[in-house]
């Protein structure tokens, strides 16, 4: 129930100590501001980093050769080996953990401006890959369609080609599928468009990426049997690791490696680097409740304390009130609103704050992309804050209102 | 004649450190429409005495009857629905909220029994008018002079047609003229038939009233009927 006369009073007995409800004020303000602030801060950095992340399946890892530390079997060390065609078969008969197996090629491309279509051109990765790419690192399709079997079966000279390529060669709302580019000297027809993403892939960037069949590149590029990396994907249930060792003892047996080399083949465990990830972000979601909620915290004992004191000053008051007739629960209500009050305003004023904040720097970083912001905190999270200085406020209020209610009327009148 | 307050062998003792047995034993009869004073010297128990009729303290043994209700063992809120309904207060030090206006401040026991804001005012402006302060409604406490606020007070202790009123030194802040004053309100008051119980150590007041209780050591001294007036401000009596 709405009372104006309550509010009235609150009104008055904060603005008759300004600088004192202010201070009190600034404490729950700049404590929510640091809670929500930092939380948004978080969730910024797992979203920065997630973001390059998307797509990926976690459960995946990245392996290619490396150069051997130990001499083995008549072989000197420091020699440099390949991964090739059959180490990949092996690899996809005998590892019973593996759910796909993709092999890419990344050439190097030798300069500038190495794609053109027409009077247009621009500098593109070129990279070969397998259909089942697809799912391990998600494509989004834009236009068109990804690699399939066919496309690898018959050594098809087509690509699937990123935004910037599409911007760099066609026309604004040209329509690419059918046309023809040349990249590195030799044309491809265009299949596919893929979305602009934000993520990286692990060669570079997605959108300056175009995508032949493996099997195409690996002839037109004189790769012979050569792989130069290759991705796995485990099934569920089967850890990345174990999958890992696998692979990397297949091919140490295949390549003449010594079992214990561990400089000779080069891996990214997807699933492990997830993890570190997911407990950065947890890390530092702790620390911002940590130290966002220890700030609010001690903006709220201010609160309490500051409503102690007024208590005190003014038990003649309430002794006047007692004894004209005001119940304890109205004493009560009136210390608590007030309590309320202070932390409510400052604390949705704090929220706002953050939030503000918050989006001025997704704004300033311009890395919020298709509208979703990076930074800001969710709908529910602000809806928990606000109940939360909801609660705060009542509870900070708790105690002096005891305090006084307990004040006699006789103690107050005759304190003169 | 029926007795609005009825007190039978009201003992009350404190115990902030040694047990003072303060109150030994009061028996006494106050009937509606009186004007009474209650007289002692400090330590007499006067005050005590006042605070239990007022319902502000508890008593230990025997019986209170105010307006034919027993008051004992209230809870605060019972006793707190008992000040605001039948009990109106005049202090020594006005004890007028600082922050508010006049107005504000007469129509506070209303506001307690939850009268809205637009009636109560209204009341109270009423009440200010009947006290000759209409003028000063929107005046706040600090702004007034001393028989002004005691005037104000009067007011408060009347808006809420309470059937009796306690004064504890209502002229004890002010001076001699001004307290004339406050006295002639307050004995209108009386004539109204509101009951009219004035603690004081002044016998210059305590002659305006119509029956003078003389307190000492926490028991009765005597009860003398003063309806003549005879006691003058300088009487012999009073020195004792």
């Amino acid at each position: 129930m709405f009372d104006l006369d309550r509010w009235n009073e609150i009104f008055i007995t904060i603005s008759r100590n300004k600088l004192r409800s202010f201070l009190t004020a600034f404490g729950v303000f700049w404590g929510i501001f640091m809670l929500i602030a930092l939380i948004g801060g978080g969730r910024g950095l797992e979203n920065l980093i997630a973001g390059q992340l998307d797509g990926i399946a976690s459960n995946s890892c990245l392996m290619w050769n490396g150069r051997t530390s130990e001499a083995y079997k008549g072989f000197r060390k420091g020699r440099w080996w390949t991964v090739n065609n059959r180490d990949i078969d092996i690899i996809k008969t005998n590892v019973k953990g593996i759910e796909e197996i993709s092999p890419m090629i990344m050439p190097w491309s030798p300069t500038d401006d190495n794609a053109v279509r027409g009077e247009k051109k621009g500098t593109v990765l070129v990279q070969g890959n397998f259909a089942n790419y697809d799912k391990i690192d998600r494509q989004t399709i834009k236009f068109g369609r990804y690699l399939n079997d066919m496309d690898l079966q018959e050594h098809r000279k087509v690509c699937f080609i990123g935004s910037r390529v599409y911007e760099m060669l066609f026309n604004r709302g040209e329509n690419p599928i059918g046309q023809d580019i040349r990249v590195d000297g030799i044309y491809y027809k265009v299949i596919g468009v893929g979305e602009g993403g934000e993520n990286m892939t692990f060669n570079g960037d997605k959108k300056e990426l175009v995508t032949i069949p493996f099997t195409t590149i690996q002839t037109l590029y004189n790769y012979g049997e050569n792989v130069d990396v290759f991705a796995a994907m485990a099934k569920p249930d089967v850890s990345v690791s174990e999958m890992q060792e696998q692979m990397e003892a297949i091919l140490k047996l295949n390549h003449s490696i010594a079992p214990h080399d561990r400089q000779a083949v080069n891996s990214i465990n997807i699933e492990t680097l997830f993890k570190q990830i997911g407990y950065l972000v947890l890390g530092v979601n702790i620390l911002a409740w940590i130290v966002g909620f220890g700030t609010l915290f001690a903006g709220i004992i201010g609160v309490s304390n500051i409503m102690m004191v007024t208590v005190r000053e003014r038990t003649q008051e309430i002794g006047i009130r007692r004894a004209l007739g005001a119940k304890p629960a109205s004493i009560m209500t009136q210390i608590m609103s007030e309590s309320f009050a202070i932390t409510a305003i400052a604390g949705f004023l704090g929220i706002s704050f953050a939030v503000l904040i918050l989006q001025m720097v997704d704004l300033g970083l311009d890395v919020s992309g298709n509208g979703t912001s990076v930074f800001q905190i969710n709908f529910l999270t602000s809806v928990v804050a606000a109940l939360i200085i909801i609660i705060l406020g009542t509870l900070a209020g708790l105690g002096p209102a005891f305090r006084a209610m307990k004040i006699k009327p006789i103690e107050a009148l005759s304190e003169e | 004649m029926s007795a609005i307050i009825r007190l039978k062998n009201i003992n009350k003792t404190y115990y902030n450190g040694a047990p003072l047995h303060v109150l030994k034993g009061i028996d006494m009869e106050i009937n509606k429409g009186e004007f009474v004073s209650i007289m002692g010297a400090s330590g007499s128990g006067k005050s005590t005495l006042l605070n239990i009729l007022g319902i502000l303290d508890n008593y230990d043994t025997g019986e209170y009857c105010l307006n034919d209700v027993l008051i004992k063992n209230l809870s605060e809120t019972r006793a707190a629905y008992f000040r605001n309904k039948l009990i109106g207060f005049i202090f020594q030090s006005f004890n007028l909220i600082s922050f508010k206006n006049a107005m504000e401040n007469v129509a506070l026991p209303l506001y307690y029994q939850k009268m809205g804001r637009k009636t109560r005012n209204k009341l109270a402006l009423e009440y200010l008018d009947k006290l000759g302060l209409k003028e000063w409604a929107h005046h706040m406490p600090n702004e007034l002079s001393g028989g002004q606020k005691q005037r104000v007070a009067i007011a408060r202790a009347l808006i809420s047609k309470p059937q009796i009123i306690l004064a504890d030194e209502p002229t004890g802040a002010l001076d001699s003229k001004t307290s004339a004053e406050v006295l002639e309100v307050l004995k209108k008051v009386n004539k109204t038939g509101m009951t009219m119980i004035i603690v004081t150590h002044e016998s210059g007041v305590a002659n305006q009233t119509n029956k003078i209780i003389r307190l000492k050591d926490g028991v009765i001294e005597k009860i003398e009927d003063n309806s003549e007036h005879k006691f003058s401000n300088f009487s012999v009596e009073n020195i004792k």
